[in-house]
């Protein structure tokens, strides 16, 4: 390598300033609330944000106000302004024709109620996401005017550790990662284990392709799942808290920073935090792109500065975690969930979903579907009332093919299934999983046999190497997937398919070999016509694999 | 745990090696910093060459070998310089699904770059990512540090062509 010189090294990016709005100091008779999360930034919308006031300004409307806030949750159709007053969404913003948003907002009168909200927005219950679009994320005193750090406070003040232990116990609240286990459980685990050092590690690396809902929390409401962090810290006896965030996730970082520091700042975070004896310090951890440290293991070991490679559970990080001492680690909603528990009762919560999966779950739905964004719907819902009643259907009203859940380790669910519930064993019957929310839509135009070999793709290039299964075996999976596409397999071919993805799920160490063969499985399962079409017809029903393409010059 | 007593001179006069040495110092110099001192260096200079690796593993008393088996572990880190102009295409699932593959291969075509790679006159490095977030504006690119979401391949290739 050549001595490098000042000059031939890029600089650093120039950071561009963020707006912030304008909030008068008096009485808000109509707001208007302008996203600012990644989604809508990407189409400009902080120059909405700059626009909008002033000519907000410019008109003299003097009892506005213009609000930055978190996501909307529509982002297909961003920049996204609400006008909460009205429940008026108004989509598709241009800097330049804002006319109608001004009027909008000097027509409301006192009192006004808002009108039916629209389909996409009708069917959701929002938990994780209350505060989504409605507090400023970067302003500690908007989002406790939303009963912000109350829990904490409650929870300090008048409850024991144990208390707080029996609501999220009774909330029946499941990780939201992806697999599901008991958070309450999990929790009681850690308080139990012996140790004076424990921690709490809050994963939001969200390395599933198709997923944005914890970039989506970050960004939108960073305070409540630090205030989660904290209740964890005190029910577990923690007095120490990570949170490993994508370096990805710019925004995200970014906003962390700033909630961390203003939480310090107003004594919710650090020591003695609401003037009680308890003190709880979190510090961010940013990964640097890859996806295997979602795997609680390998994240410890990218916490403490090294590859991440998983090692063999158990024992479980709960009871010998980071610095081999006791560990809680949730993911982003799992913690966001967590407020509103303490504030109106783990009953309460239960009440919510269905008596196995309780209470909601925040999708990202994408893919094929009109409406793409962040929804957060009950337990229990059916994909279609997701796909057909929420997601507007398929785009250019094409037939719908199958739903992929759970990302990479998860399964493509056919039509035949779209009236199931959304729950994590219905989930788990039809040979899919939860998964952390993505959820992906798929049409006519994709190759199932095309898909299994993307998401082996992806697990072949992210495995860490450190078992054999995993490392070769996704390898060879991927190749036997790649001729199967190109229509040079056998039928022997797809008999080793199936043996070795048993073989692969098996044997793995961690879950990442242990369901990268899941969405061969579950193709397989539903689309087998396609593979023998590609292996016996040498044609790909889609028209994707070159094989149909190669056919169409023969003749 | 051992700790590295005093940071070792900066192999340069460049002023941006201060901003390594101060994150060093700030995070106290310990071993379990090394992933947060690689994205100061990365951010600070745009990769990670040796002279960069061999002063952390020295800062922080970490073994050369280690620092470089981090920084090739992870696919954010690069030890390669890039272009002028970087262009991220995304190939997560739904980008997948709406046809990501179709404007690499384009770009490909176009400007005789594979994923991985920097154009000869190093005005443009073709990077793919394996999911930004930005599903909903599906297929997504970061453009110079900029989402462009519901991309074409024709227009891609012709804004990358302009630059």
């Amino acid at each position: 390598m050549t001595e490098p010189t000042g000059t031939d090294r890029p600089g650093r990016p120039v950071r561009r300033r963020r707006p912030r709005g304008a909030v008068p100091a008096g009485p808000v008779r109509a707001s208007a609330h302008v996203c600012q999360a990644a989604s809508c930034l990407s189409a400009s919308s902080d120059q909405v944000l700059d626009a909008l006031a002033e000519q907000v300004s410019e008109a003299g409307l003097t009892d506005v106000a213009v609000k930055r806030v978190g996501c909307l949750g529509l982002c297909a159709a961003g920049p996204l302004v609400q006008v909460p007053e009205t429940g008026r969404l108004f989509d598709r913003a241009r800097p330049d024709d804002l006319g109608g948003l001004v009027e909008e907002l000097r027509a409301v009168r006192p009192g006004t109620a808002p009108g039916p909200p629209a389909p996409f927005f009708a069917r959701q219950v929002r938990v994780a996401t209350e505060n989504s679009g409605r507090v400023d994320p970067e302003d500690l005193d908007d989002y406790r005017a939303r009963d912000g750090y109350r829990a904490l406070e409650t929870a300090l003040h008048a409850m024991t550790p144990a208390e707080v232990l029996d609501q999220v116990v009774g909330s029946g609240l499941r990780g939201r990662g992806g697999a599901g286990y008991p958070t309450g459980l999990k929790w009681t685990t850690v308080a139990k284990a012996a140790g004076a050092q424990k921690y709490v590690i809050c994963n939001a690396d969200e390395g599933d392709p198709g997923a944005f809902m914890d970039r989506s929390v970050l960004e939108s409401d960073p305070h409540r799942v630090l205030e989660g962090m904290a209740i964890a810290g005190y029910a577990v006896g923690a007095n120490r808290g990570y949170v490993y965030c994508r370096a990805e996730y710019p925004l995200a970082v970014a906003r962390l920073k700033t909630a961390i520091r203003l939480a310090g700042r107003a004594g919710l975070l650090g020591a003695d935090i609401a003037d009680t004896p308890f003190e709880f310090h979190v510090e961010l951890r940013l990964g640097a792109g890859a996806f295997v440290c979602g795997e609680e293991t390998a994240l410890i070991a990218s916490v403490q500065g090294g590859r991440g490679t998983p090692r063999p559970r158990p024992p479980y990080p709960a009871v010998s975690g980071l610095w081999r001492s006791p560990t809680l680690i949730n993911n982003v909603e799992t913690f966001a969930n967590i407020a509103p528990i303490i504030r109106n009762g783990g009953d309460w919560y239960a009440g919510i979903g269905t008596p196995s999966s309780t209470g909601t779950k925040v999708f990202a739905l994408a893919g094929r579907v009109v409406n793409t964004g962040l929804v957060e719907v009950p337990m229990g819902i059916t994909l279609r009332e997701i796909v057909y009643d929420i997601g507007g259907g398929i785009v250019d009203g094409r037939p719908f093919k199958a739903v992929q859940t759970g990302g990479p380790s998860g399964g493509c669910i056919p039509e035949q299934y779209l009236d199931m519930p959304v729950d994590y064993e219905s989930l788990k019957q039809v040979g899919s999983i939860m998964g952390s929310g993505g959820m992906i839509v798929m049409d006519d135009s994709s190759c199932m046999v095309d898909v299994a070999r993307y998401f082996m793709d992806f697990c072949r290039e992210e495995s860490c190497g450190k078992c054999i299964p995993c490392r070769v075996g996704t390898t060879q999976l991927h190749t036997l997937l790649t001729s199967i596409c190109e229509g040079s397999a056998t039928l022997d071919d797809l008999e080793r398919l199936e043996r070795l993805s048993d073989m692969v799920k098996q044997t793995s160490l961690c879950g990442l070999g242990q369901s990268a063969p899941n969405p061969v499985f579950s193709t397989l399962r539903y689309f087998r016509g396609e593979y023998l079409a590609h292996i016996q017809d040498r044609t790909c029903p889609a028209g994707v694999c070159g094989v149909a393409n190669r056919e169409v010059v023969r003749q | 745990m051992a700790v590295a007593t005093a940071i070792p001179p900066a192999p340069s006069d460049d002023k941006r090696w201060r901003i390594v040495e101060t994150r060093m110092r700030r995070l106290g110099q310990r071993p379990d910093a090394l992933i947060e001192v690689l994205h100061a260096a990365q951010e600070a200079f745009g990769y990670l060459d040796t002279d960069t690796l061999e002063y952390v593993a020295r800062g922080l008393g970490v073994p050369l070998s280690k620092v470089y088996g981090v920084a090739t572990f992870y696919s954010f880190f690069t030890l390669k310089p890039q272009g002028e102009h970087a262009c991220v295409v995304c190939t997560g699932t739904a980008c997948y699904i709406n046809g990501a593959g179709g404007i690499v291969s384009a770009i490909g075509r176009g400007l005789g770059v594979r994923p991985g790679e920097t154009t000869p006159d190093g005005r443009v490095s073709l990077l793919t990512a394996r999911c930004l977030g930005s599903c909903s504006l599906a297929p997504a690119m970061i453009l110079d540090g900029e989402v462009r979401g519901k991309l074409t391949a024709d227009a891609v290739v012709a804004e990358l062509e302009a630059l």
